[in-house]
């Protein structure tokens, strides 16, 4: 692999992309599932290929190369991120119905584009499930220039994230802007599944975002510890992920979120066992 | 005679048609300790979230430090333990320390300066010990204090607490009034106490505002405590029986 990192432009993009999405993505992760907001990634991603699929029908029939796929699934992701804080403005008490509202539109826009982009081609099934190959280098620059935005925020505004994630109520009063903090967030959001869905693809998207999230809150002991191991987590998955997908030629979707998994179970077993352990050792108070 | 930091002045708020607070005026002392109290539904807590800042006042004027409510920039003067603190996510993986860092609002802070105060909050209610424990592990009488001390850890002037002791056990309800009034005579915080729960806070609070919907008392609990229990029940605006407390 290495040899062939060195060798092909594309290969190597992946690879550096891989790096970067295993950092933000259980980055930003982290908070969305402390904010029991873990169907907002599937939601977003569908709508991002509806962006993907229009990018794709737009250069087939118009062969617009000013903006390619990649761009107009960013642009769909940040709409859709924006109708779904409009939506759980208007649904105060049933918030969460935002989620399948959007991921049906996605859904059925994406059929739509496909179907009129002259259907399933190797294209759309790299979108689906990721590629090792897919990421050019004007992509590789818009995925560090989204890396870097997402990254200088949560440093600038960790303080108020962890804070409106925690008490929402507590923040407001204060003096925390809500309204602002919450809008950056979801534009991280879609910007963030943007970028992923060149590596691991839409459907596997999410489980990017989740997956190291869930494996590291098993572990850490605050809320720092799980940001950490989230990314550790992400990395080891990507970084695996990929070189397996690349030796047995299986889109990388499926092996990062395998990886993914295994050190999910791993974790759970390490930590069933630790406690049957400590268990044992406190048994001269039996009987 | 103290300033009043909160000036509450003929303030009417309607949800859906229908009055939940009318004919509000009072002032909150700089020093002292208020409870206001009130039957459910009585419009408590829309009063204390209005004095907030974060329900938009409809009718009236308030004051908080000689500003309008609406102009006025908190920035750590007064502060809030919420009605709902301690039905957070118990899973939510933060630790005591990150917790009260929550309630640091200034940037400016070093980070040995943060620790500091954080310390000296956490003193404040007995806490110091658990600062790396995880939130989730406490016992809810334990997290209430932690929250007092997120609430306290920016200095404010004024705090207020809505129904703090609820899911809070009886022995531990005394300590934490005691805790609170601690906090009023000891660091000269000015404390608003939303309770259900007249007879327990009448031995702490300074002054008694009972409110159903418009204010029927305001002034000195022990006067309010000699009163007949028929003229207690007008003023208070519901049926009352007081249950004496053993401190």
């Amino acid at each position: 692999m290495l040899e062939a990192l060195l060798k092909f432009e594309l290969l190597r993009n992946t690879f550096y992309t891989g790096l970067l999405v295993g950092l933000i993505a259980p980055l930003l992760g982290t908070f969305i599932v402390v904010r029991r907001q873990s169907m907002i990634a599937d939601g977003l991603s569908h709508v991002t290929l509806a962006g993907l699929a229009f990018g794709l029908f737009m250069q087939k029939k118009y062969t617009l190369l000013m903006f390619t796929p990649f761009h107009t699934g960013i642009a769909f992701s940040i709409i859709g991120a924006l109708i779904i804080e409009n939506l759980r403005d208007v649904y105060k008490a049933f918030q969460e119905i935002a989620i399948p509202i959007i991921l049906s539109m996605g859904v059925g826009l994406s059929i739509v584009f496909i179907a009129l982009a002259d259907g399933i081609n190797t294209n759309i099934f790299s979108y689906l499930f990721g590629s090792v190959a897919a990421v050019s280098r004007s992509d590789l620059y818009l995925i560090i220039t989204i890396s870097l935005f997402v990254l200088i925020m949560i440093f600038a505004l960790y303080q108020k994230l962890f804070a409106l994630s925690f008490d929402e109520e507590f923040a407001k009063v204060s003096g925390i802007q809500a309204k602002l903090i919450h809008f950056i967030f979801i534009l991280m959001t879609a910007l963030v599944i943007s970028a992923s869905i060149r590596i691991v693809g839409v459907l596997l998207v999410s489980a990017l975002m989740t997956l190291p999230v869930a494996t590291s809150m098993r572990v850490a002991k605050s809320f720092k510890q799980t940001i950490i191991y989230s990314i550790i987590y992400g990395e080891i998955a990507v970084i695996l992920g990929l070189i397996s997908g690349y030796y047995f030629e299986i889109p990388p979707g499926g092996t990062i979120v395998i990886v993914s998994s295994l050190l999910l179970g791993l974790t759970l077993l390490y930590n069933k066992v630790k406690f049957k352990v400590a268990l044992k050792k406190d048994d001269h108070y039996a009987a | 005679m103290s300033k009043p930091i909160i000036s509450v002045k003929n303030v009417l708020h309607r949800y859906d048609q229908q009055n939940v607070l009318e004919h509000i005026n009072f002032d909150i002392l700089k020093g002292s300790f208020v409870g206001l109290v009130g039957p459910n539904g009585s419009g408590k807590t829309t009063l204390i979230k209005l004095i907030l800042g974060i329900e938009k006042l409809q009718k009236g004027q308030i004051f908080a430090f000689d500003h309008p409510i609406q102009k006025f920039k908190n920035k750590g003067r007064i502060s809030y333990v919420s009605q709902k603190s301690n039905s957070f996510n118990r899973g939510f993986p933060a630790t005591v320390k990150e917790v009260v860092s929550m309630g640091i609002i200034s940037n400016q802070l070093s980070k040995k300066k943060k620790y500091e105060q954080i310390i000296h909050a956490l003193t404040q209610v007995n806490m110091e010990h658990y600062l790396n424990r995880n939130i989730g592990d406490l016992s809810g009488g334990q997290q209430q204090r932690i929250f007092i001390a997120r609430a306290i850890v920016s200095q404010p002037e004024l705090l207020i607490l809505d129904e703090p002791t609820v899911g809070v056990d009886s022995e531990n309800v005394q300590h934490f009034y005691q805790l609170l009034s601690k906090l009023n005579k000891k660091l000269g915080i000015t404390l608003v106490l939303v309770s259900h729960d007249i007879g327990a806070i009448t031995t702490y609070v300074t002054d008694l505002l009972c409110l159903n919907k418009s204010i029927h008392y305001h002034g000195n609990p022990g006067d309010f405590e000699n009163m007949p229990d028929e003229q207690r029940s007008t003023l208070y605006g519901h049926q009352i029986h007081t249950i004496t407390h053993d401190h």
